[in-house]
């Protein structure tokens, strides 16, 4: 009888995977490292690369201010003061001649008293493209004088106007970046080590520890964060250095911070101290802090990098509204917080629009971080 | 009920003991205070200062003393409605501040009001229209209202009213009525303006808001409850607010929690920025001259409006929601 069944052998060597085997597309998603993942479902948001693009790029700008500034950030121009913005031309007459402005001719309007500046259409200042300009102190360590982009050697170039001291508004714009932009930066380092130590003892001891922080946290987030920002900075001595001023801003707006955070890490903690591989980890007699941020923290700090992201925003914002009150940075430090405090001046103001310009930058780059954050938020998660 | 009504009102009055605690440590944080400072500007006219004159007004105005002891003397005359005394003002704090804390309350209360007005409608139309071109704008407007600093807006309209009316919208009321008694036509006055620091300052929380109540009903909408509904022949709208729209309430209420410090925090800046009649522009200038009663009044008052908020949202949360626990035996 066993001759009659026909057995199909194939002749192929014999390979016990070949039913698990996978494709390569399918091989690299299975391989891919969390971070990958990550990357993966980031890049889907169209909006958020292009807003880290725009942070990039804008904190990029603050280690070469200088240059791509068109002028020094203490230059006056006393002949120029209040002046508007200048437009940039290309044509002169009906022929092409590069980018160039037009000169300013100074009147002052008796009646109204108001400054006057009308386009001198004669004669065009062509405007130089990787030039010598205007002299500086690169980053306070040596003298240059190479710009980017700087106006005629007999004219001006003043894209955003200037102020009530003949300063470039542009210049100082990109200057003002500088302490705009990391005081968000180091404000978010402060209240990040602060939330993750609070929070983490608070999740991972319980007990009293964690019942007297949610108590703390509960009364710092029913107290109305501005005001108390502004009595805080009220109390850094006048007599301080600039930098040390900086310094305490920043302190101050991250000791108020840390809040949420301490919630997120605790509310994660309690949840993942019961895991197995905690247990563990405390029977071989790892510390609790090795415990924290070796087993555990790991767990979620994308997560953490996600809503950092998104608070760094209001620090932003709280470092503006101070100085623009006063009691935040104080000149000659220059943040945009500080440039618009020169726009306090309604009537002054009403006359000379473009002191308002620094309102633009607050505004873009509040904007990249929110949809940076959302990006990142909805990336943090890549295995759902 | 009654029990969890009591237990959440002994939290509050610890909450505030500690705060004023803390709002005490603070206006002590400047170095000096406001006699050094005032003796060193009489020093500063030419006069000689007599040292009695100086430890007299010490012990007049209570300086002396330890710290501890100035805190209960504070503390204490605050519950007998005694705030201390204005240095900058040479008046008791509640002669300075008049009508302010009553301007400062209505201006926080009709904002809250507005935010919930506009956030609720729109959330709404947004979470039920969900991609469509109406939501991709809001979305987009709402965005620019979070990213957009009220005092920045507040600026921007007091530009334009210049430019276009060549008038002024700040304060609160037309300037016949300042100082005055209370009237009906002050009230209307006070109404008429009031709309602009509301908007002004109500439109951050409005956009948070509205992406919140979008979110919330759109996770709501997915559930299976709508599914059966709709499949027994409900008419949308009516499913709609039978249904989704009360799950969706709720965290719109336990909001106030954060709404309200935003508003608050909001109103101060605002109110510095149009010279309104309010708290704001008179604690600044307290905090920069170091009037510390003064000053710290205000930041008193500021967190007890927020406290007191906060806990009559608690309060309606719970008798609006039954799944809430009251007696608080959960920890975690």
């Amino acid at each position: 009888m066993s001759e009659d069944l026909k057995h199909f052998v194939s002749s192929a060597p014999f390979d016990p995977v070949s039913i698990e085997q996978l494709t390569p597309e399918q091989e690299k998603y299975y391989l891919a490292s969390q971070w990958q993942m990550m990357w993966w479902r980031f890049k889907g948001h169209r909006l958020a690369v292009f807003a880290g693009i725009v942070l990039i790029l804008s904190y990029l700008s603050i280690i070469i201010s200088e240059l791509i500034a068109p002028y020094a950030l203490h230059t006056r121009h006393t002949d120029h003061i209040y002046a508007p913005p200048q437009a940039i031309h290309f044509m002169h007459e009906g022929d092409f001649v590069g980018p160039f402005v037009y000169p300013l001719n100074y009147t002052l309007n008796m009646d109204t008293l108001k400054r006057e500046y009308s386009e001198n259409t004669s004669e065009p200042r062509s405007i130089r493209f990787l030039c010598s300009g205007d002299p500086y102190e690169f980053w306070g360590l040596f003298d240059a004088s190479f710009h980017f982009v700087c106006p005629d050697k007999k004219g001006t170039l003043f894209l955003m106007g200037t102020d009530r001291l003949g300063r470039d508004m542009l210049s100082r714009l990109i200057y003002g970046a500088r302490i705009s932009l990391t005081v968000g930066l180091i404000g978010i380092t402060i209240s990040f080590i602060l939330g993750i130590t609070i929070g983490g003892m608070a999740g991972y001891f319980g007990g009293w520890v964690d019942s007297s922080v949610q108590r703390v946290i509960e009364i710092l987030k029913s107290l109305p964060e501005l005001p108390l920002w502004m009595a805080l900075s009220a109390a850094l001595p006048a007599n301080w250095s600039p930098l040390l001023i900086y310094l305490g801003i920043t302190i101050i707006l991250g000791l108020l911070d840390w809040p949420g955070l301490a919630r997120a890490v605790r509310s994660k903690l309690l949840a993942l101290r019961e895991e197995d591989y905690a247990v563990a980890a405390r029977l071989m007699g790892s510390t609790p802090k090795h415990i924290i941020g070796r087993h555990l923290l790991p767990n979620f700090m994308s997560h953490l990098i996600a809503s950092a992201t998104l608070s760094v925003p209001s620090m932003i914002l709280g470092e503006t509204a101070l100085s623009f009150l006063g009691l935040g940075l104080r000149p000659p430090i220059t943040s945009w917080g500080v440039l618009l405090s020169e726009a306090q001046n309604i009537e002054s103001v009403a006359l000379y629009p473009w002191l308002m310009v620094p309102m633009l930058p607050v505004v873009i780059i509040v904007l990249a971080f929110n949809f940076l954050g959302d990006g990142l938020r909805d990336a943090a998660d890549p295995y759902d | 009920m009654y029990q969890y009504f009591l237990r959440r009102i002994c939290i509050m009055g610890l909450t505030l003991v500690v705060i004023s605690a803390l709002v005490f440590i603070i206006i002590q944080l400047p170095p000096g205070d406001y006699l050094t400072t005032y003796i060193e500007e009489l020093k500063a006219q030419g006069e000689v200062v007599d040292p009695k004159k100086i430890t007299f007004l010490r012990s007049q105005y209570g300086l002396d003393k330890p710290m501890t002891t100035q805190y209960f003397v504070w503390l204490v005359g605050m519950l007998q409605g005694d705030f201390g005394y204005s240095f900058e003002y040479d008046l008791p704090v509640t002669d300075v501040v008049g009508d302010r804390m009553w301007l400062s309350m209505i201006l926080n209360f009709a904002t809250v009001l507005f935010v919930y007005m506009m956030s609720f409608p729109i959330g709404v139309y947004s979470a039920t229209h969900q991609y469509s071109w109406g939501d991709h704008g809001l979305t987009f407007i709402g965005f620019l209202g979070l990213a957009t600093p009220n005092f920045l807006l507040a600026l921007i309209l007091l530009y334009f009213a210049n430019v276009w009316f060549g008038t002024s919208i700040g304060g609160l009321m037309e300037p016949e009525f300042i100082d005055q008694p209370w009237t009906w036509g002050k009230i209307k006055s006070v109404l008429a303006h009031l709309w602009v620091p509301v908007v002004v300052i109500g439109t951050s929380g409005t956009a948070g808001m509205i992406r919140r109540l979008r979110a919330n009903l759109l996770d709501e909408l997915q559930k299976q409850y709508v599914v059966t509904g709709r499949a027994k022949g409900l008419g949308e709208l009516r499913l709609l607010i039978k249904y989704p729209m009360r799950m969706a309430l709720n965290p719109f209420i336990a909001d106030i929690g954060s709404l309200l410090p935003q508003v608050v925090s909001g109103s101060v800046i605002v109110s510095a920025v149009m010279s309104l009649p309010t708290t704001g522009p008179m604690l600044l200038s307290a905090l920069q001259s170091q009037d510390m009663y003064l000053a710290g009044s205000f930041l008193m008052f500021l967190a007890v409006l927020t406290v007191i908020g906060m806990f009559v949202s608690d309060v309606l949360l719970a008798m609006l929601d039954p799944r809430i626990r009251l007696d608080g035996g959960v920890k975690r």
